[in-house]
């Protein structure tokens, strides 16, 4: 690593961490309903939006109401994005001339947007009009991500309320989610970005002659726009199939720095906002930390997989598949966040990760996307992380054990272990099909433990609805495309349904007060202990798999073998 | 109950009989009460029809032999675990039952006595009971006065007194009646009653699993289906990788290994010793003769926030005693010291008793008899509010010497046309501030002085609140005294709050208030008036010598009648939640270094070439012999690691009062970094011992 990449690398997290409380806070005023800055800027939207649908935005409702709402609304999402993509050759902005979509990549790719995934089995300017990639797959970047922001938002709500039942209302926090953090912030980015070179245009491909004489077709697009939400609602989605390795994606170094960082800004800024609003700034810094050691861990035995010598190329940069634009250490930053992250957008190809780079990327999606997360979504799968580990620690201080004051029993254990329980069921079942069925088999491209990494990674990136493959498996096919759409779907509702009965059992509790009996969540022995948990309950269940995959192809490229 | 007399852990009987019920649990309608287990006895139970199977065919594994050995061997001491729990407190209670099963009731049929057995007693029937007599079942004197023999039940030989009516009318079954004769009317329907509850609460088979055990076997429940999937999509893995490496298929991934991995990663510790954990919890109460009428009510008492203690008994000792004697001007002490002492010496309250030893003691004023002196005993009545003595004098005239509180001596003197001096309100007030009893003395018309009767706080007390305070639970004093008085003992005992004056309406609604802030209360009580707060309180215990209301409306009952039990109480529930905590850490540690035992060793040849050794074998970190030893290793670890925990599974964890960091710090230490630790070092061992 060269002086400016530490420079950089550092540059990057101290703004993350500066930005957290920034963001953090206006988040929760937007979503306490107090007055911060963009009211009397998009304030009448609101206002016109909710008159417009006759919705009482202070109406509160209880989980069960609230998952309804929120489930229907996906449900017509889902629904919507399938039958446009059917039937894009006979809608406008198609000036490709692009073929109606088959019905299994649709299914695939309308659960993708709607879970937040963002998982790619097309390229997107052979296969999706301008039409599809905006009223569909746009409009599902934002909501998706306004989705899990609700879904958070339930869930403080239910652990900071007291003998209460009300939830608040899914139709407010999704509006306020994409009003007043989703719209301004993507609107901001995309002009930025557009001074960048990211190409925001309906005009027809272009067909230029290269220097060699021959005949290139460039595409183009409305690209920015949908780039500055794909980062920012932790989406991925590529315009592009080269995702942000391609330069009307990520033109500049500058550009690439401010993609990585709009990744991390609002999951990180959500911890703030967690902590503000159930009372005690300290328990949001907590679990930024948590989060924080576990993406620095990452990043750090990544570049010492990338960096380190190997038996095969000695200390050459492994560059190959990586973006030569902006070399190993943004190749690799990227793909540790956007895997911490559930991005899953890419500057390089995981594929041609070093095989520990691959591991840590595979471990972040399989720990259930919780370091930082999605939007949303990250935090609250780390607070069933939280009760697990509140529950079995919290006993060694000789009480029931309580989390913010509300105690955690049967009922919240039950929910949290099916949550943590969905997605690896995803993981293990599928992978061990597609492992050992010709029609999973047929889709690698690459032998040995490497082409197993790659089945284990699609279904880890379904799963943890990130979206980024390993690319060298042509995911295209029914198979792949009917069980990682089912992987989605349990992914994400999987964890979204307990999370909701979570909070609708917590609201209704009442508060211990705090005392020196109280188990502390706030201090650097819950951080250690948080940890613990995760790596061993979240990770152990995937160390023979890992062992099969990643961990044997680095000792056999160590012994001079490569796949 | 005596059981404090055979509580030893290895008591031969005890250790006898829980090895034969342990083969008895092998039931599956038992064992399906605990996941965990259950899925290990589904385990030894295909291990062994595999075993025989090769047999069958001629090809004996004795490597699956001695897997299903140990995998048998971990069902039967989680069994154990709980037979040995159980024992603990069962014998006992079984012949106490026994006793009382046999036991003939004389049941009142109008006025008629019919024999019954008691077996066949019901709720709201009347028994005569009198000298020899069992008591046939729980239930309350309705009628006359007994002295009875609890030391069945409370292990206490002195006998007590029972009677109608006042706080003192419950009686237990299987306690015996030594003199007289009373009336009992049943309160208690058969299968119900204070024994037949307590005994419910110690047998592994009938005991209603706690809240929390539920929440915590949900969890067990719940990794274990984790690890089931893990282990269950491992053929898959393995199927996939060994083409990728162009072998057959291994040798080293059979049923049985699979079925070994599985039982290793199963939190098998915890859940094997779960119910061992509540019994003995329990049991650890009883051996306090405390007992609890549900599980539910020991884990309540760990989450106990707020108690409210009696001054009385709890926090002072019961009496107060004449600390000084403080006469007004024109008198002497002397004076004072033997008129006080003449008003008390028919008083056989303790503070009319250290009254007369403390005019002796200062004054030498020896005691005398009431009747030698002429004089008549007025004893205390609610009414006048005084006591003291009416001296026959010389002249023919009556001398009235009373004591008593402030305001009823002031009625006294100014009835007899007597001057209330002011400087007595002073002193009054004064020793009031101090916490002390003022009672004041006068004779006839004429003030002499007052007598400082003092409270006792009890030694160590305050110690103890503050290591409760320090455990965040807030201790809140309740006295009938004066805010004054009340004020001053809270500041020597070292109290946290108290309430003055406070009637049983008063300590109900202080409850309510505490409990709709969010705290869990716990109380001790015994009268029928503090049913209501009992009933009320998270954690309500009622004194034995109590009323049958109070006893139904607590969910405990102390049998010393010891009001201090409460702060005992509070520390049992917290031990076994830790104990809990404790062994569910150790077990989830534990798997870190079994996938390191068995993971290299089902994988060793992968990729591995011509040698047959692939680059999988660095993760046998412990270098442990061969694939083979390194599984039963740790099966065996598995197994015998239940065992070792027997002992502290029924002790609890080492229980101290500190702050909820500081007991969190020391137990992760221990369990959490020894779960990691510990496996790896053992699994060499046997795995040394083995090969060896």
């Amino acid at each position: 690593m060269t002086t400016l990449d530490v420079i950089q690398v550092v540059l990057f997290f101290v703004l993350l961490i500066a930005l957290t409380p920034v963001l953090g806070k206006y988040m929760s005023k937007v979503f306490t309903g107090e007055k911060h800055v963009m009211l009397p800027v998009a304030g009448w939207l609101e206002r016109l939006a909710y008159r417009f649908s006759g919705i009482d935005p202070e109406e509160g409702t209880n989980w069960k109401t609230y998952t309804f709402s929120l489930l229907v609304f996906n449900l017509a999402g889902f629904i919507f994005v399938f039958l446009i993509q059917l039937v894009q050759a006979h809608l406008p902005l198609n000036p490709a001339h692009l073929a109606n979509v088959s019905w299994d990549s649709a299914f695939n790719t309308s659960v993708s947007f709607m879970t937040n995934t963002n998982w790619q089995g097309y390229a997107g300017e052979t296969t999706l009009s301008y039409f599809v990639q905006m009223m569909g797959l746009t409009v599902q970047n934002f909501v998706s991500a306004a989705t899990g922001i609700a879904v958070l938002m339930a869930l403080i709500r239910g652990i900071a309320g007291r003998n209460a039942q009300n939830l608040g209302n899914f139709r407010t926090d999704l509006t306020r989610a994409t009003l007043y953090v989703l719209l301004p912030l993507s609107i901001l980015f995309a002009i930025i970005l557009t001074g960048q070179g990211v190409v925001q245009n309906f005009k027809h491909y272009e067909t230029v002659q290269t220097l060699q004489g021959a005949k290139q077709v460039i595409p183009m697009g409305p690209a920015a726009s949908q780039i500055a939400i794909k980062q920012l609602g932790t989406n991925g989605g590529g315009f592009f199939n080269a995702n942000s390795a391609h330069p009307f994606e990520n033109p500049t170094p500058f550009s690439n720095f401010l993609e990585m960082l709009a990744i991390l800004l609002i999951p990180a800024g959500l911890t703030y906002t967690y902590g503000k609003m159930v009372g005690s700034t300290r328990q949001g810094w907590t679990i930024f930390t948590v989060m924080l050691i576990l993406l620095l861990a990452g990043l750090g035995i990544s570049l010492y997989g990338e960096y380190a010598s190997n038996a095969v190329y000695g200390h050459l940069a492994l560059l190959e598949g990586k973006e030569t634009r902006f070399g190993i250490t943004n190749s690799v930053l990227w793909s540790t966040i956007t895997t911490a992250a559930s991005n899953g957008s890419v500057n390089a190809m995981h594929d041609s990760l070093t095989p520990l780079t691959g591991m840590i990327a595979m471990i972040n999606l399989m720990l259930g996307e919780i370091i930082f997360g999605g939007v949303g979504a990250g935090l609250y799968g780390m607070v069933i992380f939280i009760i697990l580990t509140v529950f079995i620690a919290g006993l060694m201080v000789g009480r029931t054990p309580e989390y913010l004051g509300k105690k955690i029993e049967a009922f919240e254990v039950q929910m949290a272990i099916i949550a943590v329980l969905a997605p690896n069921f995803i993981i293990l079942v599928f992978t061990a099909w597609a492992s050992v069925s010709p029609a999973g088999l047929q889709g690698l491209n690459n032998a040995g433990p490497h082409g197993f990494s790659e089945i284990l990674y699609a279904y880890s990136s379904a799963a943890g609805n990130n979206g980024s493959a390993f690319a060298g498996l042509n995911a295209n096919t029914v198979f792949y495309n009917l069980t990682l759409g089912l992987g989605m779907l349990v992914g994400r509702f999987g964890i979204i349904l307990p999370v909701m009965a979570i909070a609708g059992s917590m609201v209704k509790k009442k508060i211990t007060p705090l005392s020196s009996g109280t188990f502390r969540t706030d201090n650097g022995l819950f951080i250690g202990l948080l940890i613990a948990v995760i790596l061993i309950v979240g990770g152990l269940t995937h160390f023979p798999a890992l062992s099969l995959g990643p961990v044997v192809e680095h000792l056999l490229m160590n012994h001079g073998i490569t796949f | 109950m005596n059981i404090k007399s055979n509580t030893g852990l290895f008591n031969k009987k005890i250790l006898f009989q829980a090895s034969r019920a342990s083969f008895a649990k092998l039931h599956p309608a038992l064992l399906v009460k605990n996941p965990v287990i259950f899925i290990v006895a589904i385990g030894s139970v295909l291990t062994t029809v595999i075993v025989f199977a090769g047999i069958f065919q001629g090809n004996f594994s004795s490597f699956n032999f001695q897997i299903a050995i140990w995998l048998w061997f971990t069902v039967l001491f989680a069994n154990f675990s709980e037979a040995i729990a159980e024992g603990r407190g069962k014998a006992q209670a079984e012949s106490l039952r026994k006793n009382r099963t046999q036991t003939k009731a004389r049941r009142m049929a109008g006025a008629l006595e019919v024999s019954v057995l008691a077996t066949d007693l019901k709720k709201g029937d009347i028994v005569v009971c009198e000298t020899g007599d069992v008591i046939p079942s729980d239930g309350e004197v309705v009628e006359g006065i007994a002295s009875v023999d609890e030391s069945a039940i409370t292990g206490e030989s002195a006998p007590v007194i029972r009677e109608s009516g006042g706080d003192r009318s419950a009686v237990t079954g299987g306690t015996m009646v030594i003199s007289d004769r009373i009336l009992i009317r049943i309160t208690a329907d058969q299968g119900n009653t204070f024994i037949d509850r307590m005994i419910a609460l110690v047998e592994g088979a009938r005991r209603q699993k706690t809240p929390n055990e539920i929440a915590l076997s949900i969890l067990l429940s719940g990794l274990s289906i984790i690890f089931l999937l893990a282990v269950a999509t491992l053929p898959a893995f393995f199927g996939y990788s060994l083409a990728a490496s162009g072998l057959p298929a291994s040798q080293n991934l059979t049923i049985p290994v699979l079925i070994a991995l599985l039982v290793c990663l199963i939190p098998t510790t915890i859940g094997g010793l779960l119910s061992a954990i509540g019994i003995s919890g329990m049991d650890r109460l009883i051996q306090r003769n405390v007992i609890a009428t549900s599980g539910r009510a020991i884990e309540a008492a760990g989450d106990v926030d707020v108690l409210l203690l009696d001054k009385t008994g709890t926090i002072t000792l019961g009496n107060r005693m004449a600390n000084d004697f403080i006469p007004v001007e024109g008198v002497t002490a002397e004076e004072l010291a033997d008129a006080a002492q003449l008003s008390s010496l028919s008083d056989e309250t303790p503070e009319g008793r250290s009254i007369v030893i403390l005019a002796k003691e200062k004054f030498n004023i020896r005691g005398r008899e009431v009747h030698q002196i002429n004089a008549t005993f007025i004893p205390f009545t609610a009414q006048s509010r005084m006591s003291g003595v009416d001296l026959k004098a010389g002249d023919g005239g009556v001398h009235k010497i009373r004591k008593g509180s402030s305001e009823a001596i002031r009625t006294f003197v100014q009835n007899n046309n007597g001057f209330y001096p002011h400087d007595i309100q002073t002193v009054v007030s004064d020793l009031a501030r101090q916490g002390a009893t003022p009672l004041v003395v006068a004779e006839d018309s004429r003030v002499l002085g007052v007598i400082h009767l003092k409270d006792i706080v009890k030694g160590g007390i305050k110690q103890r609140f503050s290591e409760l305070r320090q455990m965040g639970i807030k201790t809140v004093m309740i006295t009938g005294d004066n805010a004054l008085t009340a004020a001053a003992i809270a500041a020597e005992a070292g109290v946290d709050d108290f309430m003055a004056e406070a009637t049983p309406e008063d300590k109900l609604r202080r409850i309510r208030e505490e409990q709709a802030k969010g705290h869990l209360v716990g109380m001790i009580g015994d009268g029928t008036n503090d049913a209501p707060a009992l009933a009320q309180a998270d954690i309500g215990i009622a004194m034995n010598t109590g009323t049958q209301a109070a006893r139904e409306a607590g969910n405990m009952v102390d049998l010393d009648s010891n009001p201090t039990k409460l702060i005992e109480v509070v520390e049992v529930g917290k031990q076994l939640l830790m104990t809990r905590g404790a062994l569910t850490t150790f077990s989830i540690a534990n798997d870190v270094a079994k996938y390191f035992a068995i993971i290299p060793a089902i994988a060793i040849s992968l990729y591995g070439g011509k040698n047959g050794v692939g680059p999988l074998s660095v993760l046998n970190v412990m270098n442990l012999g061969s694939p083979q030893s390194a599984i039963l290793s740790a099966v065996i670890f598995n197994a015998i690691i239940i065992v070792l925990l027997i002992p502290l599974a029924l002790k609890g964890v080492r229980y101290r009062p500190v702050s909820a960091n500081a007991a969190l710090t020391r137990n992760l230490l221990i369990f959490g970094l020894g779960g990691l630790v510990a496996p790896f070092i053992g699994i060499k061992i046997i795995d040394l011992i083995i090969n060896m």
